[in-house]
C-alpha cells in the first residue's frame, strides 16, 4: 500500500447550506437503513397501521348494541307482550323477564343495565285514554349505553303503543314531522370515526417511540458519540432522525388511509389526503422532536418506556380523539391547546378527512402545528446538545 | 496434583447459544483446595464453564460434578449450593448500584439467613480485611473499579464458601488494585486453607499467580496443568507466548511478532497534541484534574490507567466531544472547540466500546463514513477498496458487525477511523478483550501508520505489554497524570523491574497520600473464621423473603423515574381520564336555518335554543352556507325550517322539518339525535295540547326514566371507578414486570441463581413492595376522586380496600408472570402495557358493560382480574353497595392473585438456559 502524503486534511469542503443538506440526506439514508434492519419495529408499524386499525374499527364500539334489558310485565296483555317482543337483537340481548323484587339485585350486580316496568292495567289504560306511566330504570354508570339506550327504549315503547292504538282506531298524528339527517356519516357508523382516529393515534404513538428509541439505541451503543466526532453538527443528526422516522410513519399512515380505511373498511374519505399528509408532516416534526426530548431524559430503553407511556396516554386522552374537546373544562382546553400539538392535528384531521375541509378552513391548525412544532424542535435540540455534551 | 480429589469434574460438556458453540466437548478435572486459573481471550467459553460449575446455568450436554455431587440434580444444588460463591463477570455485576457498601453485603448476608449480630461482625471483618471500612456508607455506583470488585468479593465471601468462583474479577482494574485483590484472595486462602478458588482471566500476565491453569480457545481446553509445567512444555519465557504456542498450528501461522521500529525525526515543530491544565468536573466529581502533556507528530503515545481514571474523559475533551471545565487543548496548534469541524477532519476516533452501526453492513458503515467525511465521490470506492484489503475485511464486507468476532470488529473500527486519512488517531482502549494474535496484528498496523505515514497515535490501554510498545506513556490515576516519559526512562527512574512495578509504585505513592493507613492488613490480623452457619435447607425462610422485599424497597425509593411513575403517574392519568373520556355531550354548536321566519317557526327555534345542551350560533341564511358552516365545524346541529312552515302548520298539513347533525363523531351525533327527538316531541306535545285543549290520547302513556346510581348523569361518576380499575392494573403490573427483568438486564439476577433463596421467596419478596406502593396510590386515587371530581365512596370502604388489595396482588403477580418470559425492560414495559390495557379497556366494563359482552369477548374479560374488580369499584363508589354483595368478586380476585403466583413460580427458572 502506497504511503500517504503528510497532508493533514483530506478534501476541504466549504460548510455551506448545501453541505449541511447533503449530510442530512446521508444521515437520513442511514436512519432508514437502521429502521429496515429492525424487524420488530417494522412489524409494529405494519401491524399498527393495518390489522390494529381494522380490529379497533370493527371491535369495541360505543354504539349501543347488545343492551341487556329486563322487563317486569305486570300487565300480561297483548300490548305488553307486543312491547316486549319489540326489544330485538342486535340492539338488545334476549329480554330477561323478572319480578319487581329482582330489580335491585339485578342492577346492583350489573347483570342488567335497563329494566322496563310495565304497570298492571297498561293496555286497559291505553284503550280508555287514561293517563298512565311506564317506568324505565337505567344503570347510569354504563355511560356509553345509558343515554342513547334509554332514548331508543322510550322511542320503541312510544311506537309500539302508537301502533297498538292505531290498530284500535286511535290515530295519533304528530303535528310536525321532524327528520334528522347526519352529515358526513349518514348512518353514524362508529367504525368511520374509530378507524381514522386510530390512524391518528398511531402517528403519535409510533413517531414518538420510533424516534426516541432510535436516539436511545445510539446512546446505548455509543454511536452518537461517534457521529459527534465527525464533521457534523448536532442539528444535522437530529434533523435526520426526525425526518427519517417521520417519513416512515407518514408513508405508513398514507397507505393505511388508502388501503385499510378506504379500501378494507370501506370508509369514505371526504377531503384531500395530500392536505392531511401535509398537516401530518408538520405534526410528525413536532412529535418526533418530543421523542428526541424524551430520549434525552431517559438513559435506557426501560426508563424510556416508563416515561413514554404516561406521556402518550395524556396526549391521546386530552386531544379530542377519544371524546369531544368541548366536553372538557374550558381551562383544560386552553392548557392542552397551548402545550400539545395533538388537539390541533386531531381537529385538522377531522375537518379534512370527514368534512372535506380545504386549506382555507384548516390554515389556523396548520399554523398552530408549525408554531408548536418549531418550539418542540428548538427545545429538543437544546437538550440534545446539552445532554450529549455532558451534564 | 494427583493427591487432591477433584473439586469439580466435567465430562464431555457441550454448550451452545443458538448457533454459537460456547463449549465444545470439554472434559476436565480440577484439583480441590487450589487456586485454579482459566485463561483465554474473550468469547472462548470461560464464563460458560464457570457458570456451569457454579450451577447457575442449566447443563445442556455432558455432566458436571462439583462438591461431590451432580450439578444437574436440583437436590444436590439445593443442599450444597450454599457452599459455593459465584461472582459474575463485569465490574460490580452482582451489586446494586444505589445501595451502599454495607447494604450490599448486608443483603447477601440476609440471603444466607444470618442474624443481625452475625452479619454485623462478618461485615466488619470483611470491610477491615479489604480496606473498604471508610467507605461503608458510600453507594456502590460511586466506587472505583477496584473497590467495586473488592465489594463483590465481600458479598461472595459473606457465608464462608468452600468453592469460590470468580469470573474475570480484575478486568478493567488498575494494577495496584489488582495486586491488592490477589493478595486479599491469598490471605483469605491462608485463613481457610480448604477453600477452592476458580478464577477466569483474560490477563495472561496474571497466570503465574495460579497453582493450576486451564488454557481455553474456541470452546475447547487446549492445555491444563501447573504454570511451570505449561511454560516448560512450550519452552516460552512468559504465559502470553506460551498461550500462542499452545494454539492450534493454523492459528499460530497467523501470528507475527510485533517489531517496534524507530521513529523518523519529527518533521514539524508544532506538536500534534498540546494539552494544558485540562480539567473536567461532573458536578462535584473531578474526572480529570489539571492534566498537561505534549505529543509530537507521528508519535505513539499511550495512556495507562484503570477504568474510571479519566482516560476516556481526556480523550473526549481532545476530540471536542466534551468541553473542558478548565484549561485548553490544541490539536496541530489549533484550539479544540466543540464546533470546530475542520479539526475533526484531522482526527480519527475509536471509542472504547464498539460504536459502529450494527444494523449496517461492514461496507455500508465504511460508505457512510466516507460520505460524511466528504471524500470526493470518485475517491470513495478506491479508498474503501484499499481499506478492505489492508484490514482484511473484503471477505466480510456484506456481513453485519454483530456477527463478527471482536478482533475483526476492532479492525473495522480502525478502518473507519483512518478512512479519511486523518493526521491523528485517538483510540480509546482499542484492544480490550481481543485475543493475543489479533492484538499483535492490530499493533503492527498501528506501527505502520505511525512510522510510514506519520500519523500521530494517542491510545489508552490497561495492558502493560502494550505500554512497552508506545514511544511514550503517561500513567494516570484518579484524574491525575502521575508520570510521563518513555517506558524505558520511567522504569529506570524508579528503579523498577517492569512497567507494571513502576506503575504500581506510582499508584501506591498516590494512594498513600489519599489514605491514612496505606498498608494492607496482613492475614494474621484477620479474625478466625466464624463458626459455619448451619446448612440452609429450609424450603421457606422468611428472612430471605424479607431480604428481597427490603432491598427492592430501598432501590425503588432511590430511583426518581420509577417513583414518579409509581405515584405521580396514576394521579395525573386519573385527572386526564376523568376529563378526557367524557360521554357528556354538551355545548353543541347549534344554528337555525329558518326559511319561514313566522311566529310558529321562531317558536320552534326557541324550543331548541332554550335547551341546556345547545349553544346558539348566528343563524344560517342559505343552503350553501349550511354546508360551509358544517365543513368548517362552526355548526354541529342545524335546524332547517322550510318556507311556509307556519302556514302549513296552521292549515293542519304536517310540515317536515329537517335537523342536520355533524356525523363526524358518531357518539356525539347519536346523543344529539336523542336530544332532538326529545325536544321535538315536547314541542309537538305542547302544540297538540294547545290545539285540543289538553288531554290528547297520544300522551296518555309517559315513560318515566330513572337514571339510577348517577342521577345527575355525569360521566365522571361512572369514569372514575372504571379508571381506577385500569390504572391499578397498568402501573403496578408494569412496575413489577420491570422489577424482575431489570435484574436480568443488570446481571444481579445472578444473586438469585447462586444463593439459597427460593423462587417463592424471590417472587413474593419482590412483589410485596409493589403491592404496598399500589395501595398507597390507591389511597391517593380515592382522594383525587373525592377532591378533584367530587366522587365519594358511598358503599363499603372495607370491601373496596380489601378488593383492591387482592386486585393489586393479582395485577403485580400478572406483571411478574409476564416478566418470566421477557428479556429486556423495554419489551416488558410495552408487552405489559398492551396485555393489561386492551382487556381492561375493552372487556372489563370500562366502555361496554360486561352484561353486553358475549362470546369470546366475555370469556377474555372474565378470565382476567379487571372484569371482577370493576364491579367492586363501581359498586362501592356509585352504587353504594355493602360488603356482602361484593364477597364473590373479592374471593375471585384473591384466587387470581394466587393463580399468577403459581404460574410465575412454574415459569421462573432458577438456572439460566
Amino acid at each position: 500500500m502506497a504511503a500517504f502524503t503528510q497532508a493533514p486534511s483530506p478534501a476541504r469542503t466549504k460548510l455551506g447550506l448545501g453541505t449541511h443538506a447533503a449530510n442530512v440526506a446521508r444521515l437520513i439514508v442511514k436512519e432508514l437503513r437502521s429502521i429496515r434492519a429492525d424487524p420488530v419495529m417494522l412489524f409494529l408499524v405494519v401491524y399498527a397501521f393495518s390489522i390494529a386499525v381494522h380490529t379497533v374499527a370493527s371491535g369495541a364500539s360505543t354504539e349501543a348494541r347488545n343492551l341487556s334489558i329486563g322487563v317486569v310485565d305486570e300487565d300480561h296483555s297483548d300490548l305488553s307482550r307486543q312491547i316486549v317482543s319489540a326489544f330485538n337483537p342486535p340492539l338488545f340481548k334476549a329480554v330477561v323477564p323478572i319480578t319487581p323484587a329482582e330489580i335491585d339485585p339485578a342492577m346492583d350486580t350489573g347483570r342488567l343495565v335497563f329494566v322496563v316496568d310495565l304497570p298492571p292495567r297498561l293496555q286497559r289504560d291505553v284503550l280508555s285514554g287514561h293517563p298512565t306511566s311506564v317506568q324505565l330504570d337505567v344503570d347510569a354508570t354504563a355511560m356509553t349505553q345509558a343515554g342513547n339506550g334509554s332514548v331508543y327504549i322510550q322511542t320503541i315503547i312510544a311506537q309500539e303503543i302508537a301502533s297498538f292504538a292505531s290498530r284500535n282506531d286511535l290515530t295519533i298524528a304528530s303535528p310536525v314531522q321532524v327528520v334528522t339527517r347526519a352529515k358526513f356519516n349518514p348512518n353514524l357508523q362508529t367504525s368511520w370515526f374509530t378507524s381514522v382516529m386510530q390512524v391518528i393515534n398511531n402517528i403519535t404513538l409510533l413517531t414518538v417511540i420510533l424516534t426516541g428509541a432510535a436516539l436511545i439505541r445510539e446512546r446505548e451503543q455509543g454511536t452518537v458519540e461517534h457521529l459527534l466526532v465527525m464533521p457534523l453538527v448536532p442539528v444535522e443528526i437530529m434533523l435526520a432522525k426526525v425526518i427519517a422516522n417521520g417519513l416512515v410513519i407518514l408513508v405508513a399512515a398514507g397507505l393505511s388511509l388508502v388501503f385499510v380505511v378506504e379500501g378494507w373498511l370501506g370508509v369514505p374519505i371526504a377531503g384531500s389526503i395530500a392536505l392531511f399528509l401535509f398537516g401530518a408532516g408538520l405534526y410528525a416534526l413536532a412529535v418526533a422532536a418530543l421523542g428526541i426530548l424524551l430520549g434525552t431524559i431517559a438513559t435506557s430503553m426501560g426508563q424510556f418506556g416508563l416515561l413514554v407511556i404516561p406521556v402518550l396516554l395524556l396526549m391521546q386522552l386530552l386531544s379530542g380523539s377519544s371524546t369531544p374537546m368541548e366536553s372538557m373544562p374550558f381551562w383544560l382546553q386552553i392548557v392542552v391547546q397551548t402545550v400539545s400539538p395533538t388537539p390541533h392535528f386531531v381537529a385538522l384531521a377531522q375537518a379534512v378527512l370527514y368534512r372535506g375541509a380545504g386549506l382555507s378552513i384548516v390554515w389556523p391548525q396548520l399554523l398552530a402545528l408549525a408554531a408548536l412544532g418549531s418550539l418542540y424542535f428548538a427545545f429538543a435540540l437544546a437538550r440534545f446538545r446539552r445532554v450529549i455534551f455532558g451534564d | 496434583m494427583s493427591d487432591a480429589a477433584p473439586i469439580t469434574r466435567l465430562d464431555h460438556v457441550s454448550h451452545r447459544y443458538g448457533a454459537v458453540v460456547a463449549l465444545d466437548d470439554v472434559s476436565l478435572s480440577l484439583p480441590a483446595g487450589r487456586m485454579v486459573g482459566v485463561i483465554g481471550p474473550d468469547g472462548v467459553g470461560k464464563s460458560t464453564l464457570l457458570a456451569l460449575v457454579a450451577g447457575v446455568r442449566r447443563i445442556q450436554r455432558g455432566s458436571v460434578l462439583a462438591l461431590g455431587g451432580d450439578m444437574a440434580e436440583r437436590r444436590h444444588r439445593a443442599a450444597e449450593g450454599a457452599r459455593i460463591a459465584y461472582m459474575p463477570q463485569g465490574l460490580g455485576r452482582n451489586l446494586y448500584p444505589t445501595l451502599s457498601v454495607f447494604e450490599n453485603i448486608d443483603f447477601h448476608g440476609r440471603l444466607f439467613g444470618q442474624g443481625p449480630r452475625e452479619r454485623r461482625q462478618r461485615i466488619t471483618d470483611l470491610l477491615t480485611a479489604t480496606g473498604l471500612e471508610p467507605f461503608e456508607a458510600r453507594p456502590a455506583s460511586k466506587l472505583s473499579g477496584g473497590m467495586k470488585q473488592k465489594l463483590s468479593l465481600c458479598c461472595a465471601l459473606i457465608h464462608d464458601p468452600d468453592l469460590l468462583i470468580l469470573d474475570e474479577p480484575t478486568t478493567g482494574v488498575d494494577p495496584l488494585s489488582r495486586g491488592q485483590f490477589w493478595d486479599l484472595i491469598g490471605s483469605i486462602r491462608a485463613r481457610r486453607p480448604g477453600m477452592s478458588v476458580i478464577v477466569a482471566t483474560a490477563y495472561m500476565d496474571e497466570a503465574s499467580r495460579f497453582e493450576w491453569l486451564v488454557a481455553m480457545d474456541d470452546g475447547r481446553v487446549i492445555a491444563s496443568g501447573s504454570p511451570a509445567d505449561l511454560l516448560a512444555r512450550t519452552g516460552k519465557p512468559d504465559m502470553e507466548a506460551a498461550f500462542i504456542a499452545l494454539l492450534p498450528p493454523e492459528k499460530q501461522a497467523l501470528h507475527q511478532p510485533v517489531v517496534l521500529r524507530p521513529r523518523p525525526p519529527a518533521l514539524d515543530a508544532v506538536p500534534a497534541i498540546e494539552a494544558e491544565h485540562l480539567t473536567r468536573r461532573f458536578g462535584s466529581f473531578t474526572a480529570v484534574d489539571d492534566v498537561s502533556f505534549r505529543i509530537a507528530r507521528g508519535e505513539i503515545f499511550g495512556f495507562l490507567g484503570s477504568n474510571g481514571c479519566g482516560k476516556s474523559t481526556t480523550m473526549k475533551m481532545l476530540t471536542g466531544l466534551l468541553p473542558a471545565s478548565e484549561g485548553s487543548a490544541k490539536l496541530f496548534g489549533r484550539p479544540v472547540g466543540s464546533n470546530d469541524l475542520e479539526t475533526r477532519r484531522n482526527v480519527g476516533y475509536m471509542s472504547q466500546a464498539f460504536s459502529l452501526y450494527s444494523e449496517l453492513t461492514v461496507l455500508q458503515n465504511l460508505e457512510l463514513h466516507a460520505q460524511l467525511y466528504h471524500l470526493p465521490p470518485d475517491d470513495r470506492p478506491v479508498r474503501i477498496g484499499e481499506l478492505l484489503d489492508r484490514y482484511e475485511l473484503a471477505s466480510v464486507k456484506d456481513a453485519r458487525p454483530d456477527s463478527l468476532p471482536l478482533g475483526i470488529k476492532q479492525r473495522l473500527q480502525l478502518a473507519v477511523a483512518v478512512l479519511h486519512r486523518p493526521a491523528m488517531l485517538i483510540l480509546d482502549e482499542p484492544t480490550s478483550g481481543v485475543d493475543p494474535i489479533a492484538r499483535d496484528a492490530f499493533w503492527r498496523t498501528l506501527i505502520d501508520l505511525s512510522r510510514d505515514e506519520g500519523v500521530t497515535i494517542f491510545l489508552s490501554t490497561h495492558f502493560m505489554n502494550e505500554a512497552e510498545r508506545c514511544d511514550r506513556i503517561s500513567l494516570m490515576h484518579a484524574g491525575r497524570v502521575l508520570a510521563v516519559g518513555t517506558p524505558a526512562d520511567l522504569v529506570r527512574e524508579r528503579g523498577s523491574a517492569s512497567i507494571e512495578d513502576c506503575f504500581i509504585g506510582y499508584l501506591a505513592e498516590a494512594a498513600g497520600l489519599d489514605r491514612a493507613s496505606p498498608a494492607e492488613p496482613a492475614a494474621a490480623d484477620l479474625p478466625n473464621a466464624l463458626p459455619r452457619p448451619p446448612p440452609q435447607r429450609h424450603l421457606f425462610d422468611p428472612r430471605r423473603l424479607w431480604a428481597y422485599a427490603r432491598r427492592e424497597t430501598m432501590e425503588l425509593l432511590r430511583d426518581p423515574i420509577r417513583i414518579v411513575f409509581a405515584f405521580i403517574g396514576p394521579m395525573l392519568l386519573m385527572v386526564a381520564f376523568g376529563y378526557g373520556i367524557s360521554f357528556d355531550v354538551e355545548n353543541l354548536r347549534f344554528s337555525a336555518f329558518d326559511q319561514d321566519n313566522s311566529p310558529e317557526s321562531r317558536r320552534l327555534v326557541e324550543a331548541f335554543t332554550s335547551s341546556r345542551y345547545f349553544s346558539e350560533q348566528p343563524p344560517i341564511h342559505s343552503a350553501p352556507e349550511l354546508d360551509a358552516r358544517f365543513r368548517d365545524g362552526s355548526v354541529q346541529i342545524a335546524l332547517e325550517i322550510p318556507p311556509r312552515f307556519g302556514r302549513d302548520l296552521q292549515a293542519g298539513r304536517v310540515p317536515e322539518v329537517a335537523v342536520w347533525l355533524d356525523g363526524a363523531m358518531p357518539f356525539r351525533a347519536e346523543t344529539s339525535r336523542g336530544y332532538v327527538t326529545g325536544l321535538a316531541s315536547q314541542y309537538a306535545q305542547q302544540l297538540t295540547i294547545e290545539r285540543t285543549g289538553g288531554g290528547a290520547s297520544s300522551q296518555t302513556v309517559s315513560v318515566e326514566t330513572r337514571f339510577r346510581y348517577n342521577q345527575a348523569f355525569r360521566s365522571v361518576n361512572a369514569m372514575v371507578p372504571s379508571v381506577m380499575m385500569l390504572l391499578l392494573i397498568l402501573i403496578p403490573a408494569i412496575m413489577s414486570a420491570i422489577a424482575v427483568v431489570r435484574e436480568k438486564e443488570t446481571g444481579s439476577i445472578a444473586n438469585f441463581r447462586s444463593t439459597p433463596v427460593t423462587k417463592f421467596e424471590f417472587l413474593v419478596g419482590k412483589q410485596l413492595p409493589y403491592i404496598g406502593i399500589a395501595m398507597i396510590s390507591f389511597v391517593l386515587l380515592v382522594l383525587v376522586a373525592l377532591i378533584v371530581f367530587d366522587v365519594p365512596v358511598k358503599g363499603s370502604f372495607t370491601a373496596l380496600a380489601l378488593g383492591t388489595l387482592f386486585y393489586v396482588a393479582a395485577t403485580t403477580g400478572f406483571g411478574q408472570f409476564i416478566s418470566t418470559f421477557m428479556k429486556t425492560q423495554v419489551a416488558a414495559v410495552f408487552a405489559t402495557a398492551l396485555l393489561s390495557v386492551i382487556p381492561a379497556v375493552n372487556f372489563s366494563g370500562l366502555l361496554v358493560p360486561i352484561s353486553s359482552l358475549s362470546g369470546s369477548a366475555r370469556v377474555i374479560g372474565l378470565s382476567l382480574p379487571p372484569a371482577w374488580y370493576q364491579p367492586v369499584t363501581a359498586g362501592t363508589f356509585t352504587k353504594g353497595l355493602p360488603f356482602d354483595e361484593l364477597g364473590l368478586n373479592i374471593v375471585v380476585l384473591a384466587g387470581f392473585a394466587l393463580l399468577f403466583l403459581v404460574l410465575s413460580q412454574l415459569l421462573l427458572r432458577k438456572q439460566e438456559a
